[in-house]
């Protein structure tokens, strides 16, 4: 298949005015007579659900929590984007837009980055309306900070629960059109197939998960906004719910799966405590403005008191190897010389499976220099949940941090409509691919998130079904009866291996070989271990699970199963990607493709394309179809650090 | 350095929401004192489906604290000893080798159970769906900066739009009361401009909307300060009261404006 990407051409400032001028509309009265089904209720899908009720469609939106209010979008601490240029900085659209495309190691689509640039500034108007009680000044006008290493103050935020406020913003303007009954709401539902008739999508297959009861829901249109993948590596700083079963399934109907190896990793998490972790937690990457990383010069004090090292004996490292930046190094340098350190035998903190992960962060110069008040001000929120998880008062004793999976940048292709391969099937927020290219950058989610779900969609969306007929197709439809029939079936099998070993067990070693051979830094060797381990332990999976109780009824160990098993398969092709892109970009770092200072280093002429995985068949392998990546405003360079 | 302990765990067993329910008591052992109190019972559950026994149904999500889901009453207080603090963040350093630990769920008519420690909230978002928003359509938004809105009212604001519906409030009044999030939400919007035009409707509709679904009312026992993992101030009562009788001193907007037309 030729992938379309139907971005617009033209002057970049202008596409997606015309875009937007370009698009069929739906006669209002028009409107309620066509199904709109959203999947997740997180910022882009909470915000795209209510908008759509607001435009008079007929919405179901299905979660898997118990309320659309606590979708993962709520943990977002830091910020949100948006060229204001409130504080006459130097900030525009055009400016964003630019530090967008480069932040994403040039591998994001131009046009989408533009439209998304320009719509950052709806979103702060649309949010402060909604009543989002974003930072002001004592003039009463909105506070900005600067924000992971950006020149200018473009970030608003909400105290360091920014996530929470918008969506909270997000989820009332929801239960306003669930109050006036254009959107209904199915919490506690979880979306377990996708329905495809002749090519198109028209539901969705889904499993309560009180009751048990697979159902089918038709609509005319799809919209999956049910986040990233990140738990695939079991630790990482996702809810415990985040699954990629809406999109894997999605993916096995057809659409194709974009840059799955684009990972992003935070530097600062609290580092694992032992076997029995159940997720990690991050940590704003603000407290790299003031703390100092640094691990102990001699291995015998690895077990010391870091109180009693005198400085001598400390490697600050990064503040030795790259002397102008510092301990404000991108997200993926500190991560990664983390990790070297705790290869080499220098971490700190307690042994996990034989190794130390950690290294301190230390506020002792801070606190001397600014003084504890000072400090204070700024970062006590953050010692307070750094003390009530580890038992260690960070005023006192240097923090100990790890990197951990944060984000993907992977996800479903889309077009610029944000139509994914399957027509009909629309995507939005992390779950699409589609603008930060193969990393992101800080604040830049919730951006998206909202972008798509307020403004792309709303208007892509009725594009699209000003093109169709509404009905059709309804539960008796026999490809709807054909795709129930699958799902139930495939519950069965699960249920029905009754072997030892826990659904839980089977995904914390696959989140582990992922981790070790798929995370930070890869190498064809380890892409290729992985490659040949995962197949057996999936083998294993099937074999040798175990489920308690039965499928109808509330059953954790089978939601867990069918996220788990689900994961095995993206597992692969993240991998196969990681080993096919021979190259270093933004997230992805393949150890035979750095710099002399070890840095990422693309490889523009081979690789300056979207991989979108097309699904052959179960155990075929997938086809690698490509979309050559063109930059017209931004021109690729190499960055530096030192 | 981390300790190892021994507990026993009393933990309310209901199979679903027509089952009677009763406490089954479990050993957890070896219990490292740097998990969490949810990834506790993740071990114990673990040994639960080894041994082909159903696992301890709970809700939780993030486990940052942030989303709300996890909530259970812990020695008869909701969410545990800690102040300020969600069961998900609640460690194992609170508490020592040999203690024996109830774990209830919610208990409060209108917060039926669903299963174990699991219980149906969704009594809190049909109060929101009844008033708890500001009615603005997407695109219809001025310009941000074009509203000032002074630093203390909105740092006050902020307060109350902390509450992350968790229900600990309800779970921790005599009354099974729901007053604490009901005025949290009606504070935050009445405390902004945005708020304001539709002010004295949202505050009768989302009162009445919390009286049907069955919360009693507020009698001023502060139980559901204390337990709030966001420090939500019972002051947001009174003031949600003020809104209540200013609102009940003028004509609803539906009937003003249909006496006008």
């Amino acid at each position: 298949m030729q992938l379309d990407s139907r971005a617009p051409t033209g002057p970049i400032e202008q596409r997606w005015n015309e875009a937007r001028f370009k698009s069929k509309l739906v006669n209002p009265a028009n409107r309620r007579k066509y199904k709109v089904i959203v999947v997740g209720s997180g910022l882009a899908g909470g915000a795209a659900a209510a908008t759509f009720g607001e435009l008079g469609y007929n919405v179901s939106c299905f979660c898997y929590q118990d309320s659309p209010r606590r979708a993962h979008s709520i943990a977002a601490q830091g910020g949100i984007n948006a060229a204001k240029n409130y504080q006459n900085d130097g900030d525009s659209v055009y400016r964003l837009f630019y530090d967008t495309v480069k932040g994403g190691d040039f591998r994001a689509r131009e046009s989408n980055v533009y439209r998304l640039a320009e719509l950052s500034v709806n979103i702060i108007d649309q949010c402060v309306a909604q009543g989002v009680p974003f930072a002001r000044e004592y003039s009463g006008l909105l506070g900005n900070r600067s924000f992971g290493g950006a020149q200018v103050a473009r970030t608003f935020y909400a105290r360091g629960q920014t996530g929470q406020q918008l969506l909270l913003g997000a989820y009332q303007s929801l239960s306003k059109q669930i109050e006036q009954r254009t959107v209904k709401m199915h919490p506690r539902t979880e979306m377990l197939d996708l329905i495809v008739v002749d090519g198109v999508a028209r539901g969705i297959v889904t499993r309560d998960l009180v009751t048990g009861k697979v159902s089918a829901h038709t609509a005319d249109v799809v919209v999956l906004c049910s986040g990233g993948y990140g738990n695939v590596f079991y630790l990482s700083t996702n809810a415990k719910g985040c699954n990629t079963t809406a999109t894997w399934r999605s993916h096995r109907r057809g659409a194709y799966f974009a840059n799955p190896c684009f990972t992003q990793i935070h530097p600062t998490c609290i580092p694992q405590s032992g076997d029995y972790q159940s997720k990690l937690t991050l940590m704003s990457e603000s407290l790299r403005n003031d703390g100092r990383v640094w691990v102990p010069k001699n291995l015998a004090d690895l077990q010391r008191d870091p109180k009693n090292i005198p400085e001598a004996d400390r490697d600050y490292y990064l503040e030795r190897q790259y002397p102008s930046f510092g301990n404000l190094v991108p997200r993926d340098i500190a991560s990664r010389r983390a990790k070297e350190m705790c290869d080499l035998g220098k971490g700190v903190g307690p042994e996990v499976a034989g190794v130390r992960r950690g290294v301190y962060l230390d506020f002792g110069d801070a606190v001397k220099r600014l003084g504890r008040d000072a400090v204070a001000e700024r970062y006590d929120n953050l010692f307070q949940m750094y003390e009530r998880i580890t038992g260690e008062n960070p005023y006192e004793v240097p923090m100990r941090m790890y990197p951990a999976i944060h984000y993907t940048m992977g996800g479903l292709w889309v077009d610029y409509n944000l139509m994914s391969t399957i027509t009909g099937l629309f995507v939005g927020g992390e779950a699409n691919f589609s603008d930060h290219g193969a990393n992101r950058l800080g604040a830049s989610a919730l951006m998206q998130g909202l972008a798509d779900g307020y403004f792309v969609l709303p208007v892509t969306v009725s594009n699209y079904l000003a093109g169709v007929k509404p009905g059709g197709v309804d539960e008796s439809h026999p490809d709807v009866r054909r795709t129930v029939g699958e799902v139930e079936a495939r519950i069965q099998r699960l249920m029905s291996i009754r072997g030892k070993r826990t659904p839980e067990s089977f995904h914390r070693e696959l989140g582990t070989l992922m981790w070790d051979y798929c995370g930070m830094a890869r190498t064809e060797a380890g892409l290729k271990f992985a490659l040949a381990k995962i197949p057996e332990l999936k083998a294993e999976f099937y074999g040798n699970l175990s489920i308690v109780g039965s499928g109808e009824e509330y059953n954790i160990m089978l939601e867990k199963a069918g996220r788990t098993a689900d994961f095995f398969e993206l597992a692969e092709l993240t991998c196969r990607d990681a080993l096919d892109r021979e190259e270093s970009a933004g997230g992805h770092f393949r150890e035979e493709h750095q710099t002399e200072e070890g840095e990422a280093q693309r490889n523009d002429d081979a690789f300056s394309y979207v991989a979108a995985w097309e699904f052959t068949g179960e155990s075929l392998a997938p086809k690698l179809n490509k979309e050559p990546l063109s930059f017209e405003y931004v021109h690729p360079s190499q960055r530096s650090y030192k | 350095m981390a300790r190892s302990m021994n507990l026993v765990l009393n933990v309310w067993r209901q199979k679903n929401a027509k089952d009677q329910g009763r406490f089954v008591r479990y050993d957890a052992k070896a219990i490292n004192d740097h998990m969490s109190f949810l990834e506790m019972l993740d071990v114990v559950n673990e040994d639960l489906a080894h041994k082909g026994e159903e696992p301890i149904a709970f809700d939780h999500d993030c486990r940052e604290g942030i989303c709300g889901s996890c909530g259970m009453v812990i020695n008869g207080v909701p969410h545990g000893p800690a102040k300020s603090t969600t069961a998900c963040q609640l460690h194992m350093r609170l508490f020592k080798d040999g203690d024996e630990i109830t774990i209830e769920p919610w208990r409060a008519g209108a917060f039926p159970v669903v299963r174990d420690l699991v219980v149906d909230r969704s009594a809190l978002d049909r109060i929101i769906q009844a008033g708890g928003y500001v009615s603005v359509r997407a695109g219809a938004a001025p310009e941000a900066n074009s509203l000032p809105v002074p630093k203390l009212d909105s740092d006050q604001a902020f307060d109350a739009a902390t509450c992350i519906g968790c229900g600990a409030c309800v779970a921790s009044c005599p009354n099974a009361s729901a007053a604490l999030f009901t005025a949290a939400k009606i504070s935050h919007l009445a405390l902004l401009p945005q708020g304001g035009p539709e002010r004295t409707d949202r505050v009768r509709k989302m009162v009445a909307q919390m009286d049907a679904e069955g919360f009693g009312h507020c009698s001023s026992h502060k139980e559901c300060e204390a337990v709030c993992p966001k420090d939500i101030s019972i002051s947001f009562i009174a003031k949600m009261n003020r809104e209540l009788i200013t609102a009940m001193s003028v004509a609803p907007n539906e009937i003003k404006s249909r006496s006008k037309g």
